[in-house]
């Protein structure tokens, strides 16, 4: 068991999301940024790396205490943790004995860290997840954000020194590659500014914008709106105009759907995002450049490029064959 | 039927480009027979007013193979897809402490009470398709005399089951929830159990059935007791 002493800003239990229930009005829910969340398991041993739940924080991490043995690990946003006052690394496993106190505190950079622990964080699972639903109050714990007194119940897992010796050397070999760490999204360069190069295959109303519209979009610098959350990023920056206005007949959407709302503003869907939606939709950004997107703050920019369904899917092949060394890397 | 790509794991399938009856009952015939295709890969499909999205793992299939498929599905759509889809009862108290906006629709309709209730059990609505909330259902086919616009600042906390009218739609929150609908009634039925599958999907027939309070305290009594 864990006990929560601080929860942070936003803490939730997260997986993979809770998919293939869209057509009943389930959002999908899960890790905003599902490398490091993946990345997080994996290192203190969670083979399941997609459906083992995690804590997701947001930038200001939660004060916890473990009241038994298990193994740790932090991913994600760059935080400077500490286990009883002494500092512990991130993307590293580390030991937490009953009574020990994981302080993780505010984030340097990014915004989303995750925290796995060995056997994952045990809440019911609800329709195959047990991603926080906060809107429809399901899964996580008691479908809603993690407060101070609350305790989660945890997995079995070894937690012996030898199983901590083989996975840490795992995360060595792993540390030395520092581009495993982290997902392959390209970037772009302005002037003396780097952002995040976002890959969207156009469509599916990317018919609905004028050239005008869809250059503005493809060449343009937007940045992350204070309002972004969980559901979505909100962006702003040159205006996408369309053909008619951007209102259509409410379809479904998917996570990297990016909707332009009514004043020509980009807002991509994030986890929590309703499952129909009434913006048109110019493309949709490639699942394996979301986590990017994720861990960009309100005030920093990003840019999208887009590709052909055949160059997204290259992007995918190659995030995939990067997992699988991964997976060989540890014990 | 046009088809547009989704990333790369979505089909988005475009069956027309306003709201009607015909084009409900073919969005839900072409997902039955997406479901019945059981195609390699696919894993999911999500209905709406006029368009079905079709998501697959494109490690197993892809855009190509599955608009081939969608064509083919399409193109074999039985004339009688009007008929598809189950027709489900909802009992419903109307008024009074179940739907306090009654009177206000009934005023802005120019009817009585009883006239509006019996308007709006009367024909059985399709449900184009689930969202907002899980299991909110958007229905078509409410009688244009009961049109009504929306509160002017929503509800912050409508009671599970409410029964309400939007501008041109009526619908059910499944659960608690803010909302700006005018409330007419209330469904004693626990829609939204977790665990238990909603009594109705995208593509069925809802028929709202008025109830008393008497009844509607009956029932409720008795979906307490199967609370999960």
């Amino acid at each position: 068991m864990i006990e929560i002493i601080v929860p942070g800003a936003l803490t939730t239990v997260q997986d993979a999301g809770r998919a293939g229930h869209a057509a009943e009005g389930f959002p999908e829910c899960g890790a905003c940024d599902k490398y490091a969340m993946a990345l997080s398991n994996l290192l203190c041993g969670n083979r399941d790396c997609l459906h083992t739940a995690v804590l997701e924080m947001t930038l200001v991490g939660a004060t916890l205490r473990a009241q038994r043995s298990m193994l740790a690990a932090l991913t994600g946003a760059q935080a400077a943790p500490t286990l009883n006052g002494q500092s512990v690394p991130m993307n590293r496993p580390f030991l937490m004995k009953a009574g020990d106190v994981l302080e993780v505190g505010a984030f340097s950079s990014g915004l989303r860290a995750y925290l796995a622990v060995s056997g994952g964080f045990d809440v019911p699972a609800v329709l195959g997840s047990r991603a926080t639903d906060v809107k429809s109050h399901i899964g996580g714990l008691e479908g809603r954000a993690l407060r101070a007194g609350d305790t989660l119940q945890t997995g079995k897992g070894d937690t012996s020194a030898r199983r901590l010796s083989a996975l840490s050397r795992g995360a060595d070999a792993l540390a030395q590659k520092p581009w495993l760490l982290r997902p392959s999204t390209p970037k772009g360069f302005l002037g003396d500014a780097v952002m995040p190069l976002l890959r969207a295959v156009p469509g599916p109303q990317d018919a609905a914008f004028t050239p005008e519209g869809l250059e503005a979009f493809t060449h343009g610098v937007y940045t992350v709106s204070p309002d972004s959350g969980r559901m979505a990023a909100r962006l702003s920056g040159p205006t996408v105009a369309s053909v008619h206005g951007s209102d259509i007949l409410s379809d479904g959407i998917v996570e990297g759907s990016v909707q332009i709302s009514a004043n020509g503003q980009p807002i991509v869907m994030l986890a929590d995002h309703q499952t129909t939606g009434g913006y048109a939709k110019i493309a949709t950004v490639l699942p394996c450049d979301l986590p990017v997107l994720a861990q960009t703050r309100p005030g920093a920019s990003v840019a999208f490029r887009f590709v052909t369904p055949a160059g997204g899917m290259q992007a995918l092949r190659l995030e995939r064959s990067k997992w699988s060394y991964m997976k060989e890397q540890m014990p | 039927m046009e088809l547009h790509p989704v990333g790369v794991s979505g089909v988005l399938a475009v069956l027309g480009d306003a709201i009607s009856e015909e084009t409900g009952a073919r969005v839900a015939a072409l997902r039955e027979a997406v479901l019945r295709a059981q195609i390699p890969g696919v894993t999911e499909s999500v209905p709406a007013y006029a368009s079905l999205l079709v998501r697959y793992d494109p490690f197993v299939t892809d855009y190509e193979a599955l608009c081939r498929q969608l064509k083919a599905l399409c193109g074999a759509l039985s004339a009688s897809a009007q008929e598809t889809g189950r027709t489900v009862d909802i009992p419903v108290c109307y008024g009074g402490a179940y739907g306090e906006d009654l009177p206000f629709v009934a005023q802005h309709a120019g009817l009585s009470e009883q006239e509006v209730i019996a308007l709006h059990s009367a024909a059985p609505y399709r449900i184009y398709m689930l969202g907002f909330l899980p299991g909110f259902p958007y229905l078509g086919g409410l009688d244009e005399r009961l049109f009504t616009p929306r509160l002017a600042s929503p509800r912050t906390k409508i009671p599970a089951g409410s029964v309400g009218i939007g501008g041109q739609q009526t619908g059910i929150y499944p659960m608690e929830s803010p909302g700006g609908w005018q409330l007419i009634g209330r469904t004693p039925l626990r829609l939204f159990v977790p665990g238990r599958p909603l009594p109705y999907a995208a593509g069925d027939l809802i028929r709202f059935v008025p109830i008393g309070p008497d009844e509607f305290e009956a029932i409720a009594a008795r979906e307490r007791g199967n609370r999960a």
